[in-house]
């Protein structure tokens, strides 16, 4: 027997344990920012709504840990996310956003529709910071500390079961 | 009913697969002078399973004709207001309905080959069917435990779900099964190559019996390839006619391994040589097309076709690959030193070119499967890389020119000994047409390296792949010498197109509004409204465009991007102006605001040369397909009638 005729069962074998080994692993479809850990990038929004004032980096400064939203009017996950972030306005957390590519009136009437959790809201029409931030799509939702360090990254909707984790994260923030 | 009888065609087909392969291991393990009792049984279990197999696709079809929404795969899958043809091509557009398509097509040949081929040795036949009956085997458990096409639902669906509409497009509706059929066709091939492992006898016989099904598999994925990519070209509007996609990728590495089993079955039938290398190729180029279907549908790599992933399938999949592949790896690793060496050849000689020709295509297959499979490998240390053109282009074409080079004059060597004396005039020729190609690509430059060298070798090729046809009678030429001829001239064109894309395409992105003209390359595109329009289940924003060349003729075109609504999803309709010269590429995008639209333009010289050397080269496998038929139905009817007349001379 020629050694060498082994050779290609030895590589298909490999092969299958690695591709075995890789379909039990569960996909994470996920692009994780790899702005995580690292500071907020400079920037000053203007006002996307008329009742809530623009969003800045100085905003994130004052020591409070704070929730990051992205979203927008056209995003329906977004609409299916709104009651999630009034439950966690309503258990403390300070909620700001940035809408992404969005016009003034469907702000208003998407905050008029589904209510209006954060405390500001800027208006990021070229996804400048989305992108400045590691952020691929709406919604997303950062954890931002009180030196404005981006400390946790949510990518999605926020589900019921998605709060809980958001607020101790936080916590964690917080110290 | 139909669903029943469908299922239990399916059964038994299971149980005759199951026949065959135990009636053909009996066979082989029989002493070599006397015979298994089963082994008269194996020929007929083959193609009775045929029969069997293709009555079950029938009857889905059938089903989905009907449109039965009692049957939960067309409640799925279908939809009453589909077309007809999109009904019917609904049948294999699913998981459950290609893998019964998958299974037929391979009973179904075996089934012709256990009808007709009778050249090998019984024993080789009864291993080779054994085979069939094996993977075959493995795809009926596959239906029948884990995806039954025929299932019912406990109630009836109202109505269906709907096909995706990316899939609604009559090119796309075939393009699967053409690919199926170059995969099974491999299968085939596969068997083959174990059957002549098992018996030890990898003989010019058994290179002939083997090389039709290589040529058919080849021919169906050489058309699946161009169409393909042709498909990814006007209909996902990047205007890109290649990306790398690991599907992509999926189709070529098999065509890869079937080129290179081609060229080396035709030097075994000729010469006896490169044995065990070609059973090599015969069970790689089979793996290759497991391996793609397992990409494919496994979604362990990310891809444009996710439509078809499933991961237990996937799983599934990967346990018949495990089973199939490592079965014959392991014969191989323990036959393959058994079987006698072939005939030796030199350097400088027809199997010389071959050769050469195999090791380039066996290296490209390497490096699109390593670059296929490294993200998965990184992957599994957490590590996310992405591999594109940049690797795949430059790193292939390093083995890519070379062997155009040889292509350049291997097929003007004799068999076993040649000189490059004897040939020189050709090769002055070929020479002098490379020098004048050198010297127009550096005027024309700047142009990138690889669209330089496709340029500079193409024409050259083009000349050389006639060349053979020099001093020969053009009518008593065989068939599949011209079919060589015509695939090599395909490549030739095919190269052209690709590097005249790459180095001359012009593209343009404007926000114009109605009435306003844009302009790109010799063209001028004038937008003259953008109007809604109905197709039987979408609505499309459709631009009306004037594209006139150089001031000429206007040419109304519409590109459209169509919504569908069941179920819901968004497509472009790119439109294009196709000139002998290249094509105009225009797909209308999003309003910009002011009135003003969105439109991408690109100006694509010789483009078309892709695709219409991609029929070439399957034109070329064709004749040869039919060349080599027509020799071995002439050559069995000679050999009859002297058998005849033996027995007439003995009585």
């Amino acid at each position: 027997m020629n050694r060498w005729f082994i050779l290609p069962l030895v590589l298909f074998l490999a092969f299958v344990g690695l591709a075995g080994y890789m379909l039990t692993k569960p996909k994470d479809e996920f692009v994780e920012s790899r702005m995580i850990g690292k500071p907020l990038p400079e920037f000053a929004l203007p006002a996307a709504a008329v009742d809530r004032p623009g969003l800045a980096t100085r905003d994130f400064r004052d020591g409070k840990p704070r929730l990051l939203n992205i979203w927008a009017s056209w995003c329906i996950p977004c609409a299916a996310e709104a009651p999630q972030l009034e439950m966690l306005r309503r258990q403390g957390a300070d909620v700001v956003s940035v809408a992404i590519r969005d016009r003034p009136e469907d702000v208003a009437g998407f905050l008029a529709q589904y209510g209006n959790p954060y405390s500001r809201i800027g208006a990021d029409n070229l996804s400048v910071v989305q992108l400045g931030i590691g952020s691929s799509g709406v919604p997303e939702t950062f954890v931002i500390d009180g030196q404005g360090i981006i400390r946790y990254q949510h990518i999605g909707d926020i589900r019921p079961s998605d709060v809980p984790t958001l607020l101790e994260k936080l916590q964690e923030a917080a110290k | 009913m139909a669903a029943e009888l469908g299922l239990a065609a399916m059964w038994l087909a299971a149980a005759l697969a199951a026949l065959q392969l135990v009636a053909g291991a009996m066979a082989m393990n029989a002493r070599a002078d006397g015979t298994s009792e089963l082994a008269p049984l194996v020929r007929p279990a083959a193609v009775l399973q045929g029969l069997l197999a293709a009555f079950a696709f029938l009857s889905l079809i059938y089903l989905f004709a009907v449109t039965d929404l009692s049957v939960k795969l067309v409640a799925l899958n279908s939809h009453s207001a589909k077309p007809l043809i999109f009904k019917v091509a609904g049948a294999w557009g699913n998981h459950e309905g290609s893998m019964l398509l998958w299974v037929t097509v391979m009973s179904t040949a075996g089934a012709l080959i256990a009808l007709v081929e009778r050249r090998l040795p019984e024993k080789t036949m009864q291993a080779t069917l054994a085979a069939q009956g094996f993977v075959a085997l493995g795809f009926y458990a596959f239906l029948l435990f884990s995806s039954n096409p025929f299932e019912r639902l406990p109630t009836p669906a109202l109505e269906g779900n709907g096909l995706n509409p990316l899939l609604q497009d009559i090119g796309l509706a075939f393009h699967p099964p053409t690919l199926y059929f170059g995969y099974v066709g491999l299968s085939v091939a596969f068997s083959f190559a174990v059957g002549a492992l098992l018996t030890r006898q990898v003989t010019p016989d058994f290179a002939r019996a083997m090389r039709p099904w290589i040529l058919g598999a080849w021919i169906f994925l050489t058309v699946g390839i161009t169409a393909g990519s042709y498909w990814a070209y006007y209909e996902l509007g990047w205007g890109g006619w290649w990306f790398w996609d690991p599907v992509e990728n999926a189709s070529l590495m098999p065509w890869l391994a079937a080129t290179a089993l081609l060229h080396s079955a035709s030097v075994l039938a000729a010469r006896d040589a490169l044995r065990t290398w070609t059973i090599m190729l015969g069970v790689v180029a089979f793996s290759m097309s497991m391996v793609g279907t397992f990409l494919v549908r496994s979604g362990i790599l990310t891809s444009v076709h996710a439509f078809a992933v499933d991961p237990e399938r996937g799983t599934f999949i990967l346990a018949l690959l495990a089973i199939y592949i490592g079965g014959a790896l392991a014969v191989f690793a323990f036959r393959a030193g058994t079987v006698a060496e072939g005939e030796r050849f030199s350097i400088t000689s027809r199997e010389g070119a071959l050769v050469v020709n195999n090791v380039m295509l066996s290296a490209i297959l390497a490096i699109v499967l390593v670059g296929t499979l490294y993200p998965l490998l990184t992957e599994a240390f957490d590590v996310r890389v992405s591999v594109g053109p940049p690797y795949f282009n430059p790193v292939s074409a390093i083995f890519f020119f070379p062997m155009v080079a040889v292509l350049l004059v291997g097929p003007l060597l004799r068999w076993r000994r040649d000189s490059l004396a004897r040939i020189r005039p050709s090769l002055v020729i070929v020479g002098l047409l490379l020098l004048v190609g050198i010297m127009v690509a550096l005027l024309l430059s700047p142009i990138g390296i690889l669209p330089g060298l496709g340029l500079v070798f193409a024409p050259a090729l083009a000349v050389a792949s006639v060349l053979p046809l020099r001093g020969r009678s053009l009518r008593r030429l065989p068939l599949a010498t011209w079919g060589m001829v015509v695939a090599h001239l395909g490549i030739a064109v095919a190269l052209f197109g690709m590097a005249s894309e790459s180095a001359f395409s012009e593209e343009r992105l404007v926000a114009v509004q109605v009435g306003q003209t844009a302009e790109v390359g010799p063209w001028k595109v004038r937008l003259d409204g953008i109007q809604p329009v109905a197709g039987p289940n979408w609505t499309a924003l459709q631009g009306r465009m004037f594209a006139s060349y150089q001031g000429g003729r206007e040419i109304e075109i519409d590109p459209q991007s169509r919504s569908f609504w069941v179920p819901p999803q968004q497509t472009t309709e790119s439109a294009l102006v196709t000139r002998w010269n290249g094509q105009l590429y225009a797909v209308v995008g999003n309003e910009a605001g002011d009135g003003k639209w969105q439109l991408r333009l690109w100006w694509k010289p010789f483009v078309t040369f892709i695709w219409y050397g991609g029929l070439l080269i399957a034109l070329g496998g064709l004749l040869a397909l039919v060349g080599r038929v027509i020799a071995d139905l002439k050559r069995r009817h000679a050999k009859g009638r002297v058998a005849q007349r033996r027995k007439e001379a003995k009585a």
